[in-house]
């Protein structure tokens, strides 16, 4: 697949610390890019260089073989972006945001277009409102609207999921994925709740004090033998007695508090589902837990040790 | 370009904010001119207390062009706050609201950017003083009248002509937009250094405050950085009422005492002006938005 961003020994030095170090990583066209590492590990930096409002200490930039330095006007005509909290003008209405900044991209938008656009994020009935009136998700929406204005090839979302209600989050996931699947947009996005990204992602970037730690397919660092399952029963102290008494015993992790957790492989999950029925285990929830999860863990903290 | 000037214009005047100065403006003057309309004579008496037995005038003192000359010498020591409050907000206010960021991933040039936001400062600046120049002079005009415009200066009295008048205004407005753009231009400045507009207000008063002392000083020691001070020149915009006069001590028509000091002033603003938004440009193309 084609490279569309290409970022080679990119670095921050932020007076005496160094916010991206060294940091090399390729974005192929089509895919939904996943950003992840923990609060102050350098995502927002990095997505920032990107967008010519950080400028590098070190490194380059490459957006559709341009260099971003030399071409910003070119290529930021082929990216929009939502960075950290979605501000907008608060005094203006949402359609009068995004008219304004339709026409900041170049791009003279007609009010049917603009209405469009707005209901492209489930906003057209708000068109007229005032920004100050919205929820966090809604300006949320305002925000991916603007970004999308002028129809860009990249769209780069920072964070888009903070401070958002899970009904928000949902939302924010489905216009990912609509605007990958439908739209045939490349999406960087980056967070620190890396279950949304896991839902979403084709590739995952991890970094840690703004250095790479892993780059790949999700589906490879996903590794499906290791799929931590938790279950919430009726009776815990029960479920514990009759899954050690059981062929499961040797996938139980915790010990007799909490609800019961089993390490096991994605695919014997339906095995446990029946055997819990046979052994009269009363089940009110099953939740896998992310391995993706996991996986970053285990790897930021062995970075820290 | 243009189009950024176009946006920076349609954000300033749809902020209520906006507003706060031409409606202060507004009272201010309206407060004066009531003043004068009620206590006119008084005023005008106390005014020529020390050359009553000196001169016989006759005529209206309290007329339209004397009551603008007023509100002028009162006013334009306040406007640069009123100035502030839009420039001081230029970037930082951006800054604030997190729009900076938003604004800066479209495909547009610092440098245009940057000079779009001072050219949309300098028109709000500009329109103010017109909106004074509507209050203060062609209200005035209207309800005080108009007559030979008699004025009292430190040591002597000036009197111009009716017919000498108007254009004198307009080039002290003219001199008075290159002032306050000066105001504009530096508060711009100090707007890159900040995330909030209070700084930068409280900052560029504050140096209009020192400057001013400065400037009015009478100490050798600042002395010689005088000249190089635009609150010095600032005040420049009264010399167009100070009129030649020939042997016999008569006023000649359509003449400036001292056009040299307004030309110098003029210069000296205007250096001002390239100085500071020259900064402001090198400044925020360099400028990391963290915001």
């Amino acid at each position: 697949m084609q490279n569309i961003i290409s970022v080679k020994g990119l670095t921050k030095q932020f007076h005496n610390l160094t916010a991206v170090n060294q940091l090399s990583f390729t974005v192929n066209n089509g895919d939904v890019y996943g950003f992840l590492g923990q609060n102050g590990a350098g995502k927002s930096t990095t997505l920032r260089m990107l967008l010519t409002l950080i400028e590098p200490t070190e490194g380059s930039i490459e957006v559709a073989g341009m260099d971003l330095l030399k071409h910003h006007k070119e290529v930021l005509r082929n990216i929009g972006a939502v960075i950290e909290k979605p501000d907008v003008y608060k005094y203006l209405s949402a359609y009068e945001n995004v008219q304004l900044f339709a026409k900041l991209s170049g791009v003279r938008l007609s009010k049917e277009q603009i209405m469009q656009q707005l209901a492209m994020v489930g906003l057209q009935d708000r068109a007229n409102d005032k920004v100050k009136t919205f929820s966090q998700g809604m300006k949320q929406r305002v925000g991916i609207a603007i970004a999308l204005v002028h129809n860009p090839q990249i769209v780069i979302l920072d964070e888009p999921t903070n401070g958002l209600d899970p009904q928000g989050i949902a939302d924010i996931r489905n216009m990912i994925l609509h605007l990958s699947r439908d739209l045939k947009k490349t999406v960087v996005v980056s967070s620190h709740l890396l279950s949304e990204i896991e839902q979403v992602a084709t590739r995952v970037l991890i970094i840690d004090k703004g250095k790479k730690l892993v780059e790949g397919n999700a589906d490879e660092l996903f590794d499906p033998s290791e799929t931590i399952v938790e279950l919430e029963t009726a009776n815990n102290h029960f479920a514990f007695n009759q899954l050690e008494q059981s062929n499961w015993n040797n996938y139980l992790l915790r010990e007799r508090k909490g609800n019961p957790v089993l390490k096991l492989n994605k695919k014997d999950i339906p095995q446990l589902h029946k055997d819990l029925v046979a052994l009269n285990i009363e089940l009110i929830a099953m939740q896998p837990k992310h391995s993706l999860e996991d996986y970053f863990l285990r790897i930021t903290s062995a970075n820290y040790s | 370009m243009f189009t950024l000037l176009q946006i920076e214009l349609y954000k300033i005047f749809k902020r209520p904010r906006t507003y706060i100065a031409f409606a202060a403006i507004t009272a201010l003057i309206v407060i004066i001119q009531l003043g004068l309309k009620v206590d006119g004579k008084e005023y005008a008496d106390f005014v020529l207390a020390d050359m009553k037995n000196m001169l016989e005038i006759n005529g209206k003192i309290i007329n339209g062009y004397f009551v603008c000359y007023v509100i002028l010498q009162l006013l334009l020591i306040h406007v640069p706050l009123l100035i502030a409050l839009i420039a001081a907000d230029m970037i930082s206010g951006e800054a604030n609201m997190g729009t900076l960021r938003l604004l800066l991933t479209k495909p547009i040039s610092r440098t245009e950017f940057i000079m779009a936001k001072f050219l949309a400062a300098a028109i709000y600046t500009i329109l103010l003083l017109i909106w004074i120049a509507v209050l203060a002079l062609f209200v005035s005009m209207l309800v005080f009248g108009t007559d030979d415009m008699f004025l009292v200066k430190n040591a002597y009295a000036v009197q111009i002509e009716r017919a000498d008048i108007f254009w004198r205004y307009a080039g002290a407005f003219c001199f008075a937009a290159l002032a306050m753009l000066t105001v504009a231009a530096l508060c711009f400045f100090l707007s890159n250094f900040a995330e909030n507009s209070i700084g930068p207000i409280v900052a560029t008063m504050s140096v209009i405050i020192v400057t001013t002392i400065l400037s009015t000083m009478s100490i050798p020691l600042f002395n010689t950085i005088k000249p190089f001070l635009f609150t010095t020149h600032m005040v420049a915009w009264k010399e167009f009422f100070d009129i030649k006069v020939n042997d016999a001590n008569e006023t000649i028509k359509g003449t400036v005492e001292h056009a040299d000091k307004i030309i110098r002033s003029s210069i000296v603003l205007v250096v001002h002006i390239v100085l500071f938004v020259g900064a402001s440009v090198v400044v925020f193309k360099k400028k990391d938005v963290l915001s």
